[in-house]
């Protein structure tokens, strides 16, 4: 399997849950990131609260960096055109939907969320048939 | 103000854990949803992680009606599919797979003072306020 990393995968997921189960179990709420930066953008309740659980998102990263020396990958298309529409299509999607990668995937599927579940499957199998696409025009390898 | 303290802290874990995962490069997330050529698995460990964390807490927890700090416990009310769902969920699959980006990675690139990633969560806006019409 190519570039596999299934330790450091593991690792952060497991960093992740327990992230997912401070935030339930202190502010009764599920950290569906979508939600989180649809909420702090468009709607006043918790507010301030959502704002810094995304600053959090920035700075963890940041600080990580920081401290340890691994390098930084970011690798991602340079066709501003395609973000765009992946932008707008994450927006909406997720809206429609009520989550992401972390609402449906993570925090759904612990709950066995049959809309959850539905909703994992329903989009890593579009995701896969865009990959698969995109390949085929010579976008990814 | 504990609570929005918890909310930072959290979020920081949350990034920590992200880019430990690898997940922050979009790159990964494409080598995910190539199941045809070069398949990277790692997501799959990265999903699987937090779920095993988070459902064993979430069962414990599920009969309780407040937090640890006194909130109400606030969870989707919706337990039925309908048509929203599914097409929302194709349409976000959608825009995962053109660039490798979902919501938590791109505000955590934010670190990384790419370009890229303000037009992404631009656009990402957009679609927020047009779901609201839909």
């Amino acid at each position: 399997m190519y570039n596999f990393t299934p330790y450091s995968a593991l690792t952060g997921g497991i960093i992740i849950g327990c992230s997912v189960v401070l935030y339930f179990y202190t502010t009764g709420r599920l950290a569906g990131i979508s939600g989180i930066f649809a909420n702090a953008l468009t709607n006043k309740t918790n507010r301030i609260s959502n704002l810094l659980f995304l600053l959090g998102l920035a700075l963890g990263p940041l600080g990580y960096f920081f401290v340890s020396s691994a390098p930084v990958k970011f690798e991602i298309t340079n066709s501003y055109i395609l973000i765009i529409i992946a932008g707008f299509l994450v927006g909406l999607g997720t809206r429609m939907s009520g989550g992401c990668t972390s609402g449906h995937g993570i925090c759904g599927i612990s709950r066995f969320s049959i809309r959850s579940i539905v909703a994992t499957i329903t989009f890593i199998i579009t995701g896969v048939i865009t990959v698969f696409i995109l390949q085929q025009f010579g976008i990814y390898l | 103000m504990n609570e929005k303290l918890f909310s930072l802290l959290s979020g920081i874990i949350f990034g920590v854990g992200l880019v430990i995962s690898g997940m922050t490069n979009p790159e990964k997330v494409i080598g995910f949803l190539s199941i045809t050529h070069n398949w990277d698995a790692s997501l799959m460990f990265v999903m699987g992680g937090g779920i095993l964390v988070f459902a064993p807490f979430f069962y414990l927890m599920k009969n309780k009606d407040t937090s640890s700090l006194g909130f109400k416990i606030n969870l989707p009310q919706k337990k039925d599919l309908d048509k929203k769902i599914l097409i929302g969920s194709s349409l976000f699959g959608i825009g995962w797979g053109l660039v490798g980006l979902c919501p938590g990675p791109a505000v955590s690139s934010i670190a990384l003072f790419e370009p890229v990633t303000f037009i992404f969560l631009s656009a990402m806006f957009i679609g927020i306020l047009i779901s609201k019409y839909v």
